[in-house]
Order: structure tokens, then sequence, then C-alpha cells
């Protein structure tokens, strides 16, 4: 991992995993709250705790764009 | 926790032997006992043998109140334990199938074991816990789980020290969350105690010890087996993998489960946060510890994939052993009769 700022892992078929220095906001400017240091955030749409994933993207064989 | 009961002559011999601290102890007639007892039992299911093997390992965890720490290394009750894990393992290797996969990237190694982790799709406790179960059969599940949820993580850990590199970094960042990330009463293991409480359950680690089958028994001791032999350091991140993979959707479930029958934060806590956490560590598992792992030293595959099919192996058996006694309106409790005040 670089030194500072944060990374981004695209998950295959899965989430993005961010960690490092970030924050998460909504449309509203307000801050997303979570406990963690490093999150999943939801790439399929189908998570019931949007922003994160929840793992059922596993369930709904969802397909990216491209890897 | 006290010395759990004797389960048959093998723990009634040991147990007696292990309230006096004799360094020179000579096992070997039990030791051939052992073996007797094994002819005619599946040593999965040998209650006699499990709880043998779970007093061995947890003499490495916590202990045994009033029983001599010096036992941990006690050379004759290693060799003991040396030749029970070899049947142990043996079995193992047997429901765990030959150890499939093919070498590849970090990525190849988690798109592997993500798909062990869905080929099982046989009934489940967590859906059965979602919409039938009972208040008394949560209560049995909190049970069953609780011989490894109140030492939550610890098993992995034993591998930190024989690890490197990115196998390592990954481990320890899903155990900092595990341990709460350091804010204390955030560890996992303290959200199964309020669980637990909530639902009138004693929270002490072992209380209900004498309650689970070998089976139960079996799961938590193959991750302490796995956890204490650096040989098998590949093993125990295959099964922590494995474990991260099929834990987000299942707790889902438990929270919706518990939430049916009428429980809420912060009794739901421990299930609501592993949805999230575990969607986070099983891409880690996966990816960097597992991969990563394999990615360093091609040679750990076979390790790390047995480690993983005897999760998915295990995980099945306990599983069917609740849903057919509950399925038969029964307990799935070594002895039905547990006092519990609701
Ligand atoms: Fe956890
Ligand atoms: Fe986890």
């Amino acid at each position: 991992m670089s030194a500072e700022g944060a990374q981004i892992v695209v998950c295959p078929q899965g989430p993005l995993i961010l960690r490092g220095d970030f924050e998460i906001l909504d449309a509203e400017g307000e801050a997303v709250p979570t406990s963690r240091e490093t999150v999943a955030l939801c790439r399929c749409g189908s998570s019931a705790i949007k922003p994160f994933c929840d793992g059922t993207h596993k369930l709904k064989k969802f397909e990216m764009p491209r890897d | 926790m006290e010395l759990p009961e004797d389960r048959g002559r093998i723990s009634e011999s040991l147990f007696e032997v292990l309230r006096t601290y004799d360094p020179d102890v000579d096992l070997s007639g039990l030791e051939h006992e052992a073996f007797k007892v094994l002819d005619s039992e599946d040593i999965l299911h040998s209650e006699d043998i499990q709880i043998v093997l779970f007093v061995l390992y947890e003499l490495h965890y916590r202990g045994f109140d009033g029983i001599d720490a010096r036992w941990e290394w006690n050379p004759p009750l290693l060799g003991l334990r040396a030749k029970i894990e070899e049947q142990f393992e043996a079995r193992l290797r047997q429901i765990a199938g030959d150890p499939s996969f093919s070498l590849g990237s970090a990525q190849d190694t988690a798109r592997q074991l993500f798909a062990l982790a869905s080929a099982d799709d046989g009934p489940s406790v967590s859906t059965y816990i979602s919409r039938h179960a009972t208040v008394e059969q949560a209560r049995e599940f909190l049970m069953h789980k609780s011989i490894y949820q109140l030492k939550e993580a610890d098993p992995h850990s034993w591998a930190i020290p024989r690890l490197t590199g990115r196998g390592k970094s990954a481990l320890m960042e899903i155990q900092f969350d595990e341990y709460g990330a350091g804010r204390p009463g955030a560890m996992h293991s303290e959200l199964f105690e309020t669980t637990m409480r909530g639902l009138g359950l004693d929270s002490e680690f072992g209380a209900y010890i004498e309650s689970l089958p070998a089976i139960t028994l079996a799961s938590v001791n193959m991750m302490s087996f796995f956890g204490l032999h650096r040989r098998l350091r590949g093993s125990i991140a295959g099964h922590l993998a494995i474990y991260e993979m099929t834990s987000s959707i299942p707790n889902a479930r438990y929270a919706r489960g518990f939430r049916r029958l009428g429980f809420d934060s912060p009794v739901t806590d421990y299930f609501d946060e592993h949805v999230e956490a575990d969607a986070v560590h099983e891409q880690i598992a996966g990816r960097d510890l597992a991969g990563g792992l394999i990615e360093q030293d091609p040679s750990i595959a076979e390790a790390v994939f047995f480690g993983a099919q005897a999760a998915c192996a295990i995980d099945a058996l306990v599983g069917a052993h609740q849903l057919e006694a509950w399925g038969r309106g029964r307990s799935s409790l070594r002895q039905p009769k547990v006092k519990v005040e609701a």
C-alpha cells in the first residue's frame, strides 16, 4: 500500500475494498458512519446495507462490465 | 473454566491424571486404549476422544481451574495428543477429499475458494434459524457456536508469527477487526457474549461444554489442530478464508431470525456486525491471505485447500446434526436437559 492517502482494490465480481485515509459522504454531504478502517463498498447494487457490501453479489451472479 | 466431565474410559483416566502434575507420567497404556476406541468409533463422532482433544488443546489457550499449567508442554501428554492427531488428520483428509486446485495468481486462488464456499447449497442452519427456529432452538444454536465464538479468532492467531509478507498483513488486518480494532468491549467474542446474555444464557467460556456433542467439538478441535501446527499454517488460512466466505449471508439470516423471535440490538449486534465485517474479510482472506501465501510459496497450496475443503466438510456435518435433530422435534444438544433462565 502507498504510504499516504487511500487505496481502492477492485474485486472481480465483488465490492471495492477501501482502506487508508478516506471519508464517505452521502448525497447531502453527511458523513456515513463506519466503525472499521477497511470497508467494502457495494458495486452490484443489491446490498441491504449500502453503501457497504453485504455479500449479496454472490447470490446474484453479478457480472461486471470488465474486471 | 472447570475441567469438563469425562465421556468414556479415555477421558476418565486422562482427566484423573491431569489433577496431579506428574512430569514423568506414563501414558502408553492410555494411548493403546485410545487406539482401541478408535478402532470401533469414528473419531469425528467419538465423545470420548473429542473431549480429550478439546482439553489437550485448551491447555494452550486458557487452561482449567486448578489444573497445573505445566501440563501444556508435558512431553508424554504432547505424545498422546500427537498420536490422536494422526488419526484426526487422516479422518479430516478423508472427509475433505483430495485438495483440488490450480496454481495461479492470488485472484485465481480467491476465485477457487469463493467457488468452493458457494458449492455447498444443502439445507442450511441459517435458513432454518431465519424462518423456523423456536427460541429454544435459537438458544441451542448459540450454545453450539459459543465454544468457538467466545474465543473467536484465537485459533487463527497462532498462525501470525508463522507467516511473512502479504499473507501476514492480511491476517493482521482481519484479526485487528475481529478483536474490536483496539476498542475495549468491541471484540467479536464480546459481542457474542451480549447475544448469549440476551437470550438468558451464561456467557462464560465453556459453560455449556457438557451439552455439546462430539461433532461440535470436532469443528473447533480442527481449528486448534491447524492453528497449533506450523506445518498446517496454510490450512488455518484456508479455513479462515472459507469461514469468512460463508459468513455475511448466513449472519444476515441469523439477524432476521432473531428479530423474528422478538430480539433486537444489542442482541442482534453480533450478527449485524458480521454481515458488514465479513464482506470485507472474505475478500482479504481469499485474495491477500490465502492467495498471498500461495503466490509467495506455491508448495503451500495443498495445505490451504485441505484446510478449506475440511472446513466445508465439517461445517456440513455440524449443520446436518442440528437440522436433523430439530427436524425430528428433538434437541441437538448432548444432554437435552439444560437449565436456562429466560
Ligand atoms: Fe468475527
Ligand atoms: Fe470475520
